[in-house]
């Protein structure tokens, strides 16, 4: 019998190892040349491998969310032909080398180098789910979902088939909710409700539900769960907040956003801390730095390079404006909009995922008074935006309806000394209420 | 006469029809040790007297309506050929022969399911023994469970008691001379059908039915090319005209004015209606309930007494083949141990006139009866290919769905061959389409069954041919 075996290929440059998120196979399963086998995820990126040739599953390497390290191997395949004409046989054995030479891996990784992006795109919705715990036959997972109820009296919509087996198995269809077209009951429908038992029938008043789904924590969830764990034990936090009167600013950005160019981008409040920041960090270099804990270094960067955590439809993910310094309000603007939307769109690439020096946070849309930012690990420095609101502010003789937002930052008190944390902010502060300064040169 | 060793058994079916040889073979399938009694040939009315022999006269009588077409130099095809010649009696031989190789297939397979065959007449003793009278003595059966599958018979009129020039359709088949003047009592379907196929090979043909219309089960729309054929073969109907008996030579029949009329026949055919039966086999011993003249039975097919089951026509209507056969299955299975009931959502009916019909589930006017908002979809054979090209454009297809969530709750259609489609129409309703489904569905073109999917799509508002 020739067997040929996929490896997991080189997925990205200095990528050792990658986490399989997702089987598009099972065993016994005839894939095509070409077809997708599965889904691995890098530290950033999801990467779709192919298969190079034509055959039947017999073996899968690994269970999702397992991390596999590139070169071992993935699946094993029977090809076409088992064997009965030699030369199918010689053709197995030249395409499927023996040893981990580097000879297999080359096709695969080019053929998924140019799907990685849309690749990641399917990922990143595919995962919007939580993924269940057996995901290559995520049938039974399904849940019961109380279709539109029949009206009393009514015969169940089913097929014979399903009627007979509901019969079979001792259940009375009219309990059972279709989740069909017009309330059609399906045989998934009927295998939830075996799973489920007749608890969930309809029945009037509150139900106690005793159900629990269990969800394998796999690909970006688990990447941010350790991520968090990792900064969160490591890192003692200290977290200062300070309000922040931004009426002069939201009066100037309403004015450039009223005269900008159709070419330039919408002015939010982003770009305008984006450059306070970078100015702040030119006097506090040692905010925008990376501490290697483990050597006792601290990679003090001179780049300011600003993570902007967001919302995607998989997870929390943090582009990166790289050298902000280097950008001007309306290229803060541009970048990060752009960069946001790529990451909810599920286009980001890696390198634009990574290689921040300091981060900002932000739930202002969402509101809250406080947040206490879990920093970005090996970061020092993080920045929290909370919601504007209009306060009454005393002036010394009356009370004025200002414009007020707070800052919530947290610092690695390693490294960061409360009185630096707080100057830092400060002078953010200041920045901020005389947007002036912020262009102001020298 | 010496007495037989009695015969003990898990299941014994009495009546070898549609419903009863195909519940014996199911249940030799499920290793049922399982004894059918039968004193005629297996099959029944429907392979003997009744479906098959009557479709095969059709088909015989629709060949030499075209062989006559094709005479008449009339045929828009441009075919033309000598004036044909119908000798009956070959017709007749070439039928029983059909009917022979399927009761003898019938009773193979029944052999192979390891069903025991007893032939005679069975009689109740009680709930559990039956006696036999067979051709080599009396054989006594006794059962755990019985299935009464008797069928049903043609209803005589009091005033007109088969024999002589009265027959049944029974008799009808069996004719070996055309009758010069036939007149058929009783417009439903077995009337039509045959009365249809003896006017096509030459008899003069008259109708003579009690209520006001033609095939009284079915709506008028249905029926209106039914009766348009008729008239075109020149079938005459006398509607609500009562049959009063013979004086001569002459059927005397009480018209609609009121006045008798006098009708010169060879042969009348009667054809008012089946009964069960339920008589002369001891069934009054077991004080059976009943339901009218139908044994009661509830959704298991079980009677009133405890391992005894009724399928087919003693249980009612519609007495039709396929029902007694799917009863019969299922009984089989019960019997069996598993766990079924009657759930279908429909029993297709087909009336093989010319055109034929088709109904499947509910018409507009019953939905409507049971309350259901209704949307009706009909698409014309006019506007059909397929049909233009079988010189059969009459007819159409009539799709009833629910106007609130569109599942198909009845399928009904007229039109040449269109009892093929009946298959389709059942399908539907029993898998609980929508009128999405259906139109969704690739129909074949050019195909009559294009008109099902036109129907559907003109019941959504948006039909494509027409």
């Amino acid at each position: 019998m020739a067997e040929h075996v996929i490896k997991l290929p080189d997925v990205g440059e200095g990528v050792a190892e990658a986490e399989l998120v997702e089987w598009h196979v099972k065993v016994g399963d005839k894939i095509r040349e070409d077809a997708l086998i599965a889904a691995v995820m890098t530290d950033k990126a999801t990467v779709e491998i192919p298969s190079p040739v034509e055959g039947e599953i017999v073996w899968l390497g690994a269970e999702v969310g397992d991390v596999v390290a590139v070169g071992s191997e993935l699946v094993r395949l029977k090809l076409p032909g088992d064997g009965a004409a030699p030369a199918e046989d010689e053709r197995g054995a030249a395409d499927a080398p023996p040893a981990a030479t580097p000879a297999a891996a080359p096709p695969v990784a080019e053929a998924a180098k140019p799907r990685s992006a849309p690749a990641a795109k399917e990922a990143g919705t595919a995962k919007a789910a939580p993924v269940a715990s057996e995901p290559p036959r995520a049938a039974p997972q399904r849940r019961l979902v109380g279709g539109p109820p029949r009206p009393e009296g009514e015969k169940p919509l089913a097929s014979p088939a399903v009627r007979q087996r509901a019969r079979e198995g001792g259940i009375d269809l009219r309990q059972v909710p279709g989740t069909g077209p017009a309330g059609r009951i399906t045989h998934e429908d009927l295998d939830a409700y075996f799973a489920q038992g007749p608890a969930l029938a309809r029945a009037p008043g509150l139900q106690p539900k005793t159900a629990v789904l269990d969800i394998k924590l796999v690909g970006l969830r688990r990447r941010i769960a350790e991520k968090m764990a990792l900064a969160n034990a490591r890192i003692p936090h200290i977290t200062y907040v300070e309000e922040v009167d931004v009426t002069a600013l939201e009066e100037l950005r309403a004015r450039l956003n009223g005269h900008k160019r159709a070419d330039q981008p919408r002015l939010t409040l982003l770009p305008f801390l984006m450059r306070a920041m970078v100015r702040a960090i030119a006097e506090w270099p040692h905010l925008n730095a990376l501490f290697d804990d483990e050597a006792g270094i601290v990679h003090q960067h001179e780049g300011v390079h600003i993570g902007i955590a967001a919302q995607t439809p998989s997870g929390l993910m943090v582009p990166v404006v790289r050298h902000a310094e280097a950008l001007d309000l309306w290229g803060c603007a541009a970048e990060a909009s752009r960069l946001g939307e790529g990451a909810k769109a599920g286009t980001a690439t890696r390198e634009e995922l990574s290689g921040s020096t300091i981060t900002i946070t932000s739930l202002g849309a969402i509101g809250g008074v406080v947040t206490t930012p879990i920093i970005n690990h090996p970061e020092v420095a993080i920045v929290g935006v909370n919601k504007i609101v209009v306060r009454p502010v005393w002036d010394g003789t009356a009370f004025q309806p200002r414009k007020m937002m707070n800052l919530s930052s947290s610092f690695d008190h390693r490294i960061i000394d409360g009185f630096d944390a707080a100057s830092f902010v400060q002078r953010i502060r200041a920045l901020l209420e005389t947007p002036a300064l912020i262009f102001m040169e020298g | 006469m010496s007495p037989l060793k009695d015969i003990d058994c898990k299941l014994l079916v009495i009546g070898a029809g549609p419903g009863g040889y195909v519940c014996a073979i199911r249940a030799g399938q499920l290793g049922i040790d399982t004894v059918i009694v039968e004193a005629r040939k297996p099959g029944g009315t429907c392979l003997n007297i009744g479906c098959i022999p009557s479709k095969a006269l059709i088909h015989a009588a629709d060949q030499f309506a075209a062989a006559q077409r094709f005479a008449s130099g009339k045929s828009a095809l441009g075919i033309s050929a000598s004036a044909p010649v119908l000798d009956l009696a070959r017709t007749m031989h070439w039928k029983d022969a059909i009917v022979g190789r399927l009761t003898g297939g019938v009773a193979g397979l029944l052999k192979k399911a390891r069903v025991k065959t007893v032939e005679g007449f069975a009689r109740f003793r009680d709930g559990k023994t039956v006696e036999v009278e067979t051709e080599i003595g009396l054989q006594v059966i006794r059962a755990s469970e019985i299935v009464i599958a008797t069928g049903s018979e043609p209803i005589a009129l009091p005033s007109l008691p088969f024999g002589g020039k009265v027959i049944s359709s029974t008799g009808a088949l069996a004719l070996t001379k055309v009758p010069e003047r036939l007149v058929v009592i009783g417009a439903g379907y077995i009337g039509l059908e045959l009365g249809t196929a003896f006017a096509k090979m030459g008899a003069c043909v008259t109708v003579v039915e009690a209520l006001p219309r033609i095939l009284p089960q079915y709506d008028a729309e249905l029926t209106r090319p039914v009766e348009k054929r008729l008239r075109e073969l020149g079938i005459e109907v006398l509607l609500e005209a009562k049959a009063k008996g013979l004086k001569g030579d002459d059927l005397v029949v009480e018209s609609a004015a009121g006045g008798e009329v006098a009708l010169p026949a060879d042969k009348i055919l009667v054809t008012v209606g089946r009964k069960p039966a339920t008589e002369g086999f001891g069934l009054e011993e077991l004080d059976l309930d009943r339901d009218g003249r139908y044994l009661r039975i509830d959704d298991k097919c079980r009677t009133s007494m405890r391992g005894i089951y009724a399928i087919g026509d003693v249980t009612g209507e519609p007495m039709l083949a396929h029902r007694a056969s799917a009863q019969g299955e299922m009984v089989a299975e019960i019997i069996a141990g598993e766990n079924r009931a009657w759930d279908k959502r429909c029993i297709p009916a087909v009336c093989f006139t010319d055109p034929e019909i088709v109904t499947a589930g509910l018409s507009p006017d019953e939905a409507k009866a049971l309350g259901y908002e209704v949307k009706i979809g009909t698409f014309p054979f006019q506007a059909n290919g397929r049909a233009m090209t079988l010189e059969e454009d009459a007819g159409f297809i009539r799709i009833v769905a629910r106007a609130d969530n569109h599942v198909v709750l009845g399928v009904q259609g007229v039109g040449a061959g269109i009892s093929e489609l009946s298959s389709a129409f059942a399908l539907a309703i029993e898998m609980g389409a929508r009128l999405e489904d259906i139109a969704a569905t690739v129909h074949a073109h050019p195909t009559q069954s294009e008109a099902f999917m036109e129907a559907s799509f003109r019941a959504l508002g948006h039909p494509i041919h027409i």
